[in-house]
């Protein structure tokens, strides 16, 4: 067990946990914020992706305890006081989501390439999101949400 | 009041999933909850002579193993195969036992044999490695081709054959051939998909010792039919003390049909243990048990004049079912997919014969169009050859052998209601540009690619009901679906159905549906499914039958209840109900500026008296609330119907296939929420596409599934597909009174022959399997490219 420190959404938050919990374990298991999803044991499909200082990264990858001292955002972070961040608001008018299960992992991905990337164009918005698989949507919408969401930011 | 239906409304189930409050099964706790690991056949096929659980029944944390002798000492029963269906020669099919435990011998790699319970999930998968399962390995049947020959996996059922089932007339399409000019012959492999909804299968088990009742969280796509499998064969508990709850899903695509292993298993003890379960499978557990998709070996024959015309058709099959039979498993290759064997088209002979077989492989059962996905891209295929061989547009010749006039009774099961094949075509072949082609290839061609066109035109048989039919065709139970309405004192609007949404977006489009019925605003509706103890029992989604059944009884429960707030309305406004008429919203009586509210009736049914003048609103013999369900079972299947067109460039350097334009025009009659069937259409295609280019299950000889991570499956992504180009067109279904033909499966079914027609197109006609990967087509470029020499 080992002691870990971070701060998930704007809380500071300290846990003991065994030493190979993921960080998707932990947000998952231990603080309860099941957004994060799981969808794959091989770090290929993007439904858990997180920020973690600012950063889009595969959370069922990461050992928590690798990151003590780190912020960390996940969906439930992104939205600030009951407004819908403008990614969020995008997919909703686009349907970029359909079953909803890798909607908080593409949204995270999505929301990271528009702060490396101001208007990207489609291939770009393709080739960044490869790492997300959705299974619903055939990404046509949520390519179109990214635009979207990239024009009103 | 503006109809919603036909309009864009954006998603009233969209919040909770874009801010991370969905509610999937494995995000479900329960205080006190074990963690289920399963313990799993690593051998296709093979007797279990012992299982040892005496080691770790002592490791840390573990509450109990269980293991099949157990669950035979208790007498649970296993799955079931849902529909029967008969041989050629008049006998039954023939069907394993599939005990949710094996207990004597397992069929598959992935197949369970017993179960451990711990205190946390890391305990439970410690102790599953402790468990020794001795077994006697067996030669695995896995090669389809072969299966007929081989050893019998199953005592009693010879050849492996379940069935081998023929719709059609032999002779009268002797007589055909006999006639024709041509005959094209096609021999083709359908390969075996695995359907991957991206969240896993998982389960939570709550038992309550003081009720005695179960209640079973589980990933499905009819949690109704779950508890009544679970019940009445399963024998876990009776269906009033069973609870299935289907929360968010993750998506399911027909994998989430089957009543599972695991829900038996897991319900069943809970009970015994006294504790609650949790059971999430990891993704190469998923792509072990989860039931696969096609896998059928074909060889077709068209028979044709020199002018293309279409004389008959027969479409022999060798169908994979897996090691056992599951719910749609035997009826997916037969009446699912035979009625569609001849297509679009006027087909005045045809036969399709299918022989189902077993293999110590995963069960194969209903995936993304179930059936209808093969038949088109046979057709489809062979039409494409056809005009090939000769000479022929691929439009002109599939134009020349359309129906033009409906309903068109079809060759071998199907009287489609309506239907414009032709406005269709003609629309895709305007929004693709299909005339600039020539000029398309001559450019790429330049640049040393090679570039090809794809055309299918495609019908399904969907809106799965109805019973009369379905149960003559070997269905187990009636395929109709529920809904209740009901509405509050105060005015708002709950919508029951026994569809389930996993994506299909019915919180949305049902609520359309109600508030253009009963005038009362979108707001102010919620639609509850998924739970069996909230509703009445439904048969689930499928099949693209939640809004052409479940849809359809939601407006027919919607009537009833206006019917009756007719009668209440005109008790409050002193008149006579023939004079109610009722118009967004409102009962007025005619010819006057009197009126009531569906609220104000609403509340006036409910606490009659409180606010009005007269003091019993109720009619005489009207029982008092505002509640109404109903049962729709429609006369016939609907039809949706459409043509896409394709265009793929090939790097003959590379193998890699750009899909560089995709045209889609449909026809699903009325359209509900044009945003939400567009999303069913890109969803669709994403899937046929996947089988054209990228996807394929694939076991090696001792029956181990080389294809189990999405390392070594290939999964369509974002940068593999392009932007679809969507059209409609719109013929309005007649056995419903919403003119909808459901739109679910109608992007799968189109793209894979789409796709390879363009393929293969491009390679100048030569044949190519499924998928078109780069390294086959890497291989036809080498071989064109010499066999193109020769000929210079």
């Amino acid at each position: 067990m080992q002691k870990v420190s971070l701060e998930v959404n704007g809380k500071k938050v300290t846990k003991e946990v065994p030493d190979h919990t993921t960080l998707s374990g932990l947000l998952r298991d231990i603080l309860n914020l099941t957004g994060t999803h799981i969808g794959c044991d091989t770090s290929q499909c993007g439904a858990c992706v997180v920020h973690v200082d600012g950063k889009s990264i595969k959370s069922c990858t990461a050992l928590a305890v690798d990151l003590d001292g780190s912020k960390v955002t996940t969906i439930e972070g992104l939205a600030s006081n009951g407004k819908l961040h403008p990614m969020q608001e995008a997919f909703k008018k686009m349907h970029g989501l359909q079953c909803g299960f890798c909607t908080p992992g593409m949204i995270m991905s999505a929301v990271d390439l528009l702060k490396n990337k101001k208007n990207p164009n489609d291939q770009e918005i393709r080739d960044w999101l490869e790492g997300n698989i959705c299974r619903c949507t055939g990404y046509h919408n949520i390519v179109a949400a990214v635009k979207e969401a990239a024009s009103k930011m | 009041m503006a109809s919603l239906v036909g309009s864009r409304v954006e998603r009233k189930e969209d919040k909770r999933f874009l801010t991370g409050k969905g509610r999937y099964t494995s995000d479900i706790n329960i205080a006190n909850q074990t963690y289920a690991v399963f313990i799993r056949s690593p051998h296709a096929r093979a007797k279990i002579k012992k299982i040892d659980t005496s080691k770790a029944l002592k490791s840390s944390g573990v509450v109990d193993i269980l293991t099949g002798e157990h669950i035979a000492k208790d007498k649970i029963g296993g799955l079931i195969a849902g529909w029967a269906i008969r041989s050629e020669d008049g006998s039954e099919m023939k069907c394993p036992a599939n005990p949710p435990l094996a207990k004597d011998s397992v069929n598959f790699v992935g197949d369970p044999v017993a179960v451990v319970f711990a205190e946390t999930l890391d305990e439970a998968k410690s102790a599953a490695e402790l468990v020794k399962v001795d077994y006697k390995v067996l030669k695995a049947v896995t090669n389809l081709n072969d299966a007929m020959k081989s050893d019998a996996i199953h005592d009693g059922i010879e050849k492996n054959l379940c069935y081998d089932w023929l719709l059609g007339d032999r002779q009268k399409v002797k007589e055909a051939f006999d006639k024709a000019d041509k005959i094209i012959k096609l021999d083709i492999i359908n390969n075996r998909l695995i359907p991957n909804a991206m969240e896993p299968r998982a389960c939570v088990i709550d038992y309550n010792t003081a009720s005695e009742e179960i209640t079973c969280y589980t990933t499905s796509q009819n949690p109704h039919l779950s508890r009544l499998i679970m019940s009445a064969f399963g024998g876990v508990a009776p269906e009033n003390k069973l609870r299935v709850v289907a929360p968010d899903v993750g998506g399911g695509f027909g994998s989430k049909i089957n009543l599972y292993n695991e829900e038996i298993v897991c319900s069943w003890a809970s009970k015994k243990i006294e504790r609650p379960i949790k059971w999430v499978a990891e993704r190469t557990e998923s792509f072990l048990t989860d039931t696969h998709g096609r896998d059928h070996i074909t060889h077709a024959e068209l028979a044709v004049t020199n002018d293309g015309k279409f004389l008959g058709f027969k479409n022999e099959t060798i169908a994979n079912l897996g090691a056992y039979a599951r719910v749609f498993g035997t009826v997916t290759p037969t009446y699912l997919f035979g009625p569609c064997a001849t297509g679009v088209y006027i087909m005045p002979a045809a036969y399709s014969n299918v022989k189902a077989v077993y293999t110590n492989t995963a069960p194969v059962d209903a995936y993304r169009g179930a059936g209808r996905p093969e038949a088109t891209y046979t057709i489809e295929r062979i039409v494409d050859k056809a005009a090939m061989e000769l000479g022929i547009d691929p439009i002109e010749i599939r134009m020349k052998n359309f129906p033009t006039e409906f309903p068109f009774k079809q060759t071998l099961v199907h009287q489609v209601d309506s239907g414009d094949y032709v406005a269709g075509l003609n629309k895709a072949k305007e929004m693709s540009d299909y005339n600039g082609f020539a000029a398309r290839k001559k450019k790429s061609e330049a640049a040393g690619k090679l570039r090809g066109i794809g055309v299918t035109s495609y019908f399904e048989a969907c809106g799965i009901a109805p019973s009369p039919v379905v149960m003559m065709l070997g269905c187990g139970v009636g395929l109709w679906e529920s809904a209740e309405v009901r509405f509050n004192p105060t005015g708002q609007v709950t919508v029951y159905t026994g569809s389930h949404s996993h994506g299909q977006s019915h919180q949305t489009t049902f609520a359309q549906i109600a508030a253009d019925e009963l005038g009362v605003p979108i707001e102010n509706i919620d639609v509850v499914h998924g739970d069996t103890d909230k509703g009445t029992f439904g048969m689930g989604t499928y099949g693209s039958r939640s809004l052409t059944v479940g849809g359809i009884a939601i407006v027919n429960a919607c009537k009833k209840i206006v019917n009756k707030g007719k009668k209440i309305a005109a008790k409050m406004l002193e008149a006579s109900p023939d004079d109610v008429e009722f118009k967004d919203g409102e009962f007025v009586v005619a010819k006057s500026n009197k009126k009531k509210t569906i609220g104000e009736v609403a509340f006036a049914s409910y606490l009659p008296g409180v606010r009005d003048e007269v003091k019993s609103p109720l009619p005489e013999g009207e029982e008092p609330g505002l509640i109404e369900s109903s049962f729709f079972d429609p006369a016939n299947f609907s039809f949706p119907a459409g043509s896409h067109i394709c265009e793929v460039e090939i790097d003959p350097d590379t193998g890699h296939v750009k899909l560089d334009k995709y045209t889609a025009v449909d026809d699903f009659g009325t359209i509900v929420n044009p945003l939400i069937v567009e999303g069913q259409v890109h969803g669709g295609l994403a899937q046929g596409i996947g089988q054209a280019l990228c996807e394929n299950a694939q076991y090696d000889e001792s029956g181990q599934l080389i294809t189990a991570s999405y390392m070594d499956y290939t999964m369509p992504r974002a940068d593999d597909l392009p932007d679809f180009n969507l059209g409609f067109t719109c013929t309005k279904a007649t056995t419903n009174p919403l003119g909808v033909k459901g739109c679910g499966e109608a992007g799968t079914i189109a793209a894979t022959p789409t796709v390879m027609n363009a393929v293969i197109n491009a390679l100048g006609g030569k044949e190519i399997s499924l998928p078109a990967t780069a390294e086959k087509v890497w291989n036809a470029c080498k071989e064109l490219k010499k066999s193109n020499a020769k000929a210079a």
